[in-house]
C-alpha cells in the first residue's frame, strides 16, 4: 500500500500495461517530452523510449485514425485526446469508425484501443475546456465508456481498458488529478461493467462517479451527521457495460433513487439510469428518481459561476433532504 | 530542402513509363480489369432490378488503377480505401461471390450482409475496407503504416482515396504526421474528375493534387490513371520508396467514372460526349486488348475465351448471391462487441 495521487497513477497504470505486452503504444499532444499537459504521463518516455511513446502534432483526426489504423492490425494504442471537449474535433473516429469496425467486418476487424481524455470542470478553463462528456461516448453502440473516481480504480480500469477487445473511452476527471488515495503494490488490473458500494446506507441510493463522487461522499456524511439519513454511495465507474445488478439491487434495498452528474441536464447518463429505474425498478421505489446535474447552460469561467453550475455537497444535501421530507 | 522536394513533383500522364511485363502477364492484367468491370455491370443491372438495395459505387472505367496497383504490391501489404471499393476488393483476391452476396445483402457476404456495398474487409487478404466517410481511410491507412513501422517489417500501405476526399482537413494531418515519422504509407487519388457531382476544377482551388503533399516534403506524381501498365510503374516506385523507409509518397492517378457518383445519380453535371470521348479513346480495358491483338500476344478466339470465363465467374458469383440465404435474425446482435478474456 501507498499513497498515490490520481496524476500518478495514470502514469503507473500505462507503465504496467506497456512493460507486459510491447503491442502496446501510447501517443498524443505533448504526452513523451512534455510529460502531459497535466502532467500524467512523467517518465514514460524515458522508460519505453520514443518508439513506443511518442509526440504527435496537434491533429486529433489522425492521431485517432492513426491508433485505429494500428489496431486493426493488432497492436494496442492508448491514444490521449487532450481534453474531453476536444472528442468534438475528431467525433467521426468516435461515432462512426471505432465503433462500428467490428460490426461492420463481421468480427473480422478489431478495435482495441484506449481514448485517454482529460474530463470535466473545476479548473475555470471555461466552454470549450470543461465540458463532461462522457454522455457523448455513452451513447454510441460499440463503445465501452470508464470514468474512474480514486487512483487505485485509475489504475486497474486503465488495465481493463487496455487488456479489452473493444475501443475504450477513458474519462480522467481534470480536477482530480491532484487527489490522493491508497493504492496496493504491484500489479492492479480491475473490471469494466463493475460498480462499488463505496458507502452502504438505507435510506436511498446515490449515483455518481469521477469528480461526483467525492461530492457524494461529502454529501453523505452531512446527511448522516446533521440529518441522520444513511445514504448508499455507489461509484457507477462504468457506464458501458454498466453493472446494472449493482445499482437495481441498491435500489430495491432503498427504495429510492438519485443520480449526481456533472453532464448538462439534457441526456446526462443519469437520464439513462432514471428510465432504465422505471422501467425495471418502478416497484421498488418510493418516490421519484431524481438527478442532480449541472444545468444545461455552457460552462462559465469565473469561479463563484462555475461553482454554482456544478453539483456541490451543500446542494446534493438540500436536494436529497427536501425529497426524502426530512 | 524545398528545391529538392521540387524536383520530386512531376506530372507525366502524357509521357508514362509503363511497366515492362510478359505478355501473360499482360493478359493476367487484361482478365482481372474485365473481371471488375464485368462484376459493376452486373451489380449495376441487380440494383436495377431491386436485387441490391442501399448504395452502390460502381468502378467502371477506373479499373486501371487499382489493378496496376495491385501487380506492384508484395504479398502482406496491406489496402484500404473509400467507398467506391468493390474493384479493390476483387483486386486484393477477393471471392467475388462474397462480395456480390454482401451487396444482396446474405449471409454468405464478406459481413455477412452487415456491412453492405461501403464496407467490406478481408483480413486474410489484408483489405482494411470500404470506408463510408470521405476521408476517413486517410489517417487510418496512415496508422496500418504506423502498425508496419512500429513492428518493423517491410510492409506498405496502400492507401486509396478520391479527389473529393482532397479537400478534408484529415488528409493534411495524415500527409504531416506520415512524413514526420517517415511512415511507409502510398497515398493514391483516383482523381475521376468528380467529386460526386462537382468537377476538381469547380471544388478545388489548386487541381495539383499530387503537389499537396509538397508543404511536407512528399514527392508526388501525376500518372495517367488509364494506362494499366503507367499505374504499376508509378506505384512499384512509390512503394520502393516507402519501404525502403524513405516516407510517403503520393500518386495521383488521372482516371474517370463512366457511371454516375452512386446508383441514384444520373450524372447531369456532364456532358453525354464528355463520357463517350472517354469510353471511346482511353478505356483501360479496350488499350490493353488492342496491345494484346496488335502485339500478337493474344488473338481473338484466345481473348474471346478469357471474355467467357470472366462472364461465367459473374454469373456465378450473381447466382450464389441470389440463392444465399439471408442473415439469421441473431446476427442483429453478433459482433457488436469481443469477448472478454477472464
Amino acid at each position: 500500500m501507498a499513497e498515490l495521487t490520481y496524476r500518478d497513477a495514470v502514469a503507473r497504470g500505462i507503465a504496467q500495461e506497456m512493460t507486459r505486452d510491447p503491442d502496446v503504444v501510447f501517443f498524443g499532444e505533448d504526452v513523451a517530452k512534455a510529460g502531459g499537459v497535466f502532467k500524467t504521463t512523467i517518465g514514460l518516455l524515458e522508460q519505453f523510449g520514443p518508439r513506443r511513446v511518442r509526440d504527435t502534432p496537434i491533429s486529433e483526426q489522425a492521431i485517432l485514425g492513426a491508433a485505429m489504423g494500428a489496431a486493426m492490425t493488432g497492436l494496442k494504442p492508448i491514444a490521449e485526446i487532450m481534453f474531453s471537449d476536444f472528442l468534438a474535433v475528431c467525433f467521426d473516429y468516435i461515432a462512426n469508425e471505432f465503433p462500428k469496425a467490428r460490426y461492420m467486418s463481421n468480427g473480422q476487424l478489431k478495435c482495441p484501443l484506449v481514448v485517454r481524455t482529460g474530463n470535466g470542470a473545476g479548473s475555470r478553463f471555461g466552454a470549450q475546456h470543461s465540458q463532461s462528456v462522457e454522455n457523448w461516448a455513452m451513447m454510441i453502440p460499440g463503445l465501452k465508456v470508464v470514468a474512474p473516481s480514486n487512483p487505485a480504480d485509475v489504475i486497474g480500469l486503465m488495465a481493463a481498458a487496455v487488456r479489452d477487445p473493444d475501443p475504450v473511452i477513458f474519462f480522467e476527471h481534470k480536477s482530480l488529478y491532484a487527489a490522493k488515495g491508497e493504492v496496493p503494490d504491484g500489479e492492479i488490473v480491475d473490471r469494466l461493467g463493475t460498480a462499488k458500494i463505496v458507502r452502504p446506507g438505507k435510506d436511498a441510493t446515490v449515483l455518481a462517479l469521477a469528480l461526483m463522487m467525492p461530492r457524494a461522499l461529502e454529501a453523505a456524511e452531512t446527511l448522516a451527521q446533521e440529518h441522520g439519513i444513511e445514504v448508499e454511495v455507489v461509484d457507477v465507474r462504468s457506464l458501458v457495460p454498466l453493472d446494472l445488478a449493482t445499482i437495481l439491487s441498491s435500489v430495491a434495498r432503498t427504495h429510492r433513487l438519485f443520480t449526481v452528474e456533472e453532464n448538462p441536464r439534457l441526456c446526462g447518463w443519469g437520464a439513462e439510469l432514471a428510465s432504465i429505474a422505471a422501467e425495471e425498478a418502478f416497484y421498488d421505489l418510493d418516490g421519484p428518481v431524481v438527478r442532480i446535474t449541472t444545468p444545461h447552460i455552457p460552462l462559465p469561467a469565473a469561479d463563484n459561476l462555475e461553482d454554482l453550475a456544478l453539483p456541490s455537497a451543500p446542494r446534493i444535501v438540500d436536494k436529497i433532504r427536501r425529497s426524502l421530507n426530512a | 530542402m524545398a528545391v529538392a522536394a521540387k524536383r520530386k513533383l512531376k506530372s507525366r500522364p502524357d509521357e508514362p513509363t509503363e511497366a515492362e511485363v510478359s505478355a501473360e502477364k499482360l493478359i493476367d492484367l487484361y482478365r482481372r480489369m474485365l473481371l471488375i468491370r464485368r462484376f459493376e455491370e452486373k451489380a449495376g443491372q441487380m440494383y436495377g432490378m431491386g436485387l441490391i438495395g442501399g448504395f452502390c459505387h460502381l468502378y467502371i472505367g477506373e479499373e486501371a488503377v487499382v489493378t496496376g496497383a495491385m501487380a506492384a504490391v508484395e504479398l502482406g501489404d496491406t489496402v484500404i480505401t473509400a467507398y467506391r471499393d468493390h474493384g479493390h476488393m476483387l483486386a486484393c483476391g477477393m471471392d467475388p461471390k462474397g462480395v456480390m452476396a454482401e451487396l444482396t445483402g446474405r449471409r454468405t457476404g464478406y459481413s455477412k450482409g452487415k456491412g453492405g456495398s461501403m464496407h467490406m474487409f478481408s483480413r486474410e487478404k489484408n483489405f482494411f475496407g470500404g470506408h463510408g466517410i470521405v476521408g476517413a481511410c486517410v489517417p487510418l491507412g496512415t496508422g496500418l503504416g504506423f502498425a508496419h513501422r512500429y513492428r518493423g517489417n517491410s510492409r506498405v500501405s496502400l492507401t486509396f482515396l478520391g479527389d473529393g476526399a482532397m479537400n478534408q482537413g484529415q488528409v493534411y494531418e495524415s500527409f504531416n504526421m506520415a512524413a514526420l515519422w517517415k511512415l511507409p504509407v502510398v497515398y493514391i487519388i483516383e482523381n475521376n474528375r468528380y467529386g460526386m457531382g462537382t468537377s476538381v476544377s469547380r471544388s478545388s482551388a489548386s487541381p495539383n493534387l499530387y503537389g499537396r503533399g509538397e508543404p511536407f516534403g512528399i514527392p508526388g506524381e501525376q500518372i495517367d490513371g488509364m494506362n494499366v501498365l503507367a499505374v504499376m510503374a508509378a506505384v512499384q516506385e512509390a512503394v520502393e520508396h516507402a519501404r525502403s523507409g524513405k516516407g510517403p509518397f503520393i500518386l495521383e492517378m488521372l482516371t474517370y467514372r463512366y457511371r454516375g457518383h452512386s446508383m441514384s445519380d444520373p450524372a447531369k453535371y456532364r456532358s453525354k460526349d464528355e463520357v463517350s470521348r472517354m469510353r471511346q479513346e482511353h478505356d483501360p480495358i479496350d488499350q490493353v486488348r488492342k496491345r494484346l491483338v496488335d502485339g500478337g500476344f493474344a488473338d481473338e478466339n484466345r481473348l474471346k475465351a478469357i471474355d467467357n470465363e470472366v462472364k461465367a465467374q459473374i454469373t456465378e458469383a450473381a447466382d450464389f448471391a441470389q440463392q444465399s440465404l439471408e442473415p439469421d435474425p441473431s446476427e442483429l446482435w453478433t459482433d457488436v462487441y469481443g469477448e472478454v478474456e477472464a
